[in-house]
């Protein structure tokens, strides 16, 4: 502990670098296709907070849920939600799905025969899910929305 | 919802052959009746009390009043390693359902479950119930009766995914699950508050709040529970050659405990906390699971195995122009065994088009950044699950 804290004394500015990078952003989180800076529900009704780090063509908001679920939402360059990740237990889909949560319920109702877990091609819409009870794994993208140069197995 | 590619099929045929005649290729040995080890239960593979599944394995559970000669077998019941409790259709339980005692809180007020699978919930009452298998039995389990009209499903536990609450959706009448946690949700849910995942409701009237429910309150798997052979499973299923109509094989219980479940050679796997050991797959590692309530290998994304997924409605599976063989490794999460499995997918839609079969060897389908072995996986091994402590050595698998 100590030899961390002389390192981050002398290297003042990796540390001021790295709180900027992790800045808590209470306005950066919204449903999937929506305009990233418009809404701000998911973090309070989630009750979590927002890591935001920057990659080449997106930006990642991370989640911590109080129950320890990580949902990460993948936001384009022009404020957009393209895509929504998930672990742990089951997050409040509705939320994080927005207007495409009907959607998704219409079409994971018609998949009879995979038992356990989802894949859904909806046109636009996108979703995968799998895993075992206390622990679930899935992601929703939007392929209209993904930028250029980035592959969906990014995406998770 | 349709029966789907076996709607031609006679519901339940293929099972009764089975059980009585030992059909499906099998070379595990066949008891007679009345003759039958204590700890073993007959299973098959087949499509299942609405004749409609791909590779699940099924069961007939009995299901008492607790103390009390009052029983019901309930048939076409999931046996699944990828969950724990046992949960049952109220429909399938007829009029037994108003002979098991519903749990309460302090106030009185009914227990009721928004049990969270993978892609949807089930709502229902939880109930105490004698579980019987085989010659075993566990008294006054926690169980979870499927069943919607009990109250109003809550908007949290709707906002999860779709609810499977008759035999249409849920495909069975019932979910065994024999997984190696014995609680169906565990520590997070005992706590109310923010951190809890909102498996576990109190209910007055129509109107449910979520609650805090103790560890041993919550719907367990019963075969923990039983007075003997009570610290794990073996699920024993013959090697499938291709697609078949039908497959059976046992569930054994206990691990060590009777001349038939010692580990023997068999490699033990331990999970991490969260269920999962790792898979290696092309020098990337995954989380990776054991979970026979799988009905094919799911793995990965079209891209990253370069196979495409069938054409929509069938898009959960992958549709390779020709058979796949592939191979991956399994290893414990921390240090310990690794081994390497070999395995061949083929095209889910060609499979499929055989309206007789039930049983897929090589039915595979995309789950992002994981490793499913589902049930193919099963065939021609013995799976063995060991419980949690302090009701076993586990959590592990072995095979």
């Amino acid at each position: 502990m100590l030899k961390l804290y002389q390192f981050c004394g002398i290297r003042m500015r990796s540390c001021v670098a790295i709180s900027v990078l992790f800045l808590y952003s209470p306005q950066s989180f919204a449903a999937l296709g929506d305009d990233a800076s418009s809404i701000n529900a998911d973090e309070a009704h989630l009750k979590a907070s927002v890591r935001v780090t920057a990659r080449q063509y997106y930006s990642i908001h991370e989640m911590h849920t109080a129950s320890e679920t990580v949902i990460r939402q993948y936001v384009s360059p022009a404020g957009r939600v393209f895509a929504i990740a998930w672990q742990g237990f089951s997050p409040d889909l509705q939320l994080l799905l927005g207007d495409y949560f009907n959607e998704y319920l219409a079409a994971a109702s018609q998949t009879a025969r995979r038992g356990r877990g989802v894949h859904l091609e909806t046109g636009d819409l996108v979703v995968d899910s799998g895993g075992h009870m206390r622990y679930v794994v899935g992601r929703a993208f939007l392929r209209s929305q993904i930028p250029s140069g980035v592959s969906t197995d990014e995406l998770r | 919802m349709s029966s789907g590619k076996f709607g031609l099929l006679f519901p339940g045929i293929p099972a009764l052959l089975c059980l009585c005649a030992g059909c499906g290729g099998s070379s595990s040995p066949h008891t007679p009746q009345g003759a039958a080890s204590k700890n073993v239960q007959a299973i098959v593979v087949n499509s299942g009390p609405q004749n409609n599944y791909a590779n699940g394995v099924f069961t007939t559970v009995t299901i008492c009043a607790p103390g009390s000669s009052n029983c019901q077998n309930i048939s076409g019941v999931l046996v699944d390693t990828g969950s724990f409790g046992l949960r049952v259709l109220a429909s399938a339980l007829g009029t037994l359902n108003g002979s098991l005692p519903q749990q309460k809180d302090g106030n009185g007020n009914p227990i009721v479950e928004c049990a969270q699978f993978v892609s949807s919930v089930v709502w229902g009452a939880v109930k105490s119930a004698d579980v019987g298998l085989a010659g075993e039995k566990a008294s006054s389990v926690p169980i979870q009766v499927i069943d919607p009209s009990v109250a109003p499903i809550p908007s949290a536990c709707k906002a999860i995914g779709p609810a499977e609450e008759d035999l249409a959706s849920l495909g069975a009448n019932g979910i065994l699950g024999i997984g190696f946690f014995v609680s169906d949700c565990g520590p997070a849910c005992a706590t109310a508050g923010t951190g809890n995942p909102g498996f576990y409701y109190s209910c007055s009237g129509s109107s449910c709040q979520s609650k805090g429910q103790p560890v041993n309150q919550q719907v367990q798997n019963p075969a923990a529970l039983f007075s003997q052979d009570n610290n794990g499973v073996v699920v024993q299923l013959p090697s499938a050659s291709g697609s078949a109509p039908s497959l059976s094989g046992s569930l054994i219980f206990g691990i060590g405990t009777q001349s038939n479940n010692a580990l023997g050679a068999a490699q033990v796997y331990k999970p991490d906390q969260k269920g999962n050991l790792k898979t290696s797959f092309k020098g990337t590692t995954y989380e990776g699971f054991i979970d026979s309530g799988s009905n094919a290998y799911f793995f990965l994304s079209s891209g990253a195995v370069g196979m495409p997924n069938c054409p929509n409605p069938e898009s959960g599976f992958y549709c390779p122009s020709s058979p796949m063989n592939l191979s991956a490794t399994n290893a414990s999460a921390s240090a310990g065994a690794s081994g390497t499995i070999n395995f061949t997918i083929d095209n889910a839609n060609t499979l499929f088009s055989s309206p007789a079969d039930a049983v897929f060897p090589t039915l595979g389908g995309s789950n992002p950044s994981t490793f499913d072995w589902g049930l193919p996986f099963f065939f021609g091994r013995n799976v063995f699950v060991a419980f949690e402590s302090p009701f076993g050595s586990g959590p592990y698998w072995a095979y």
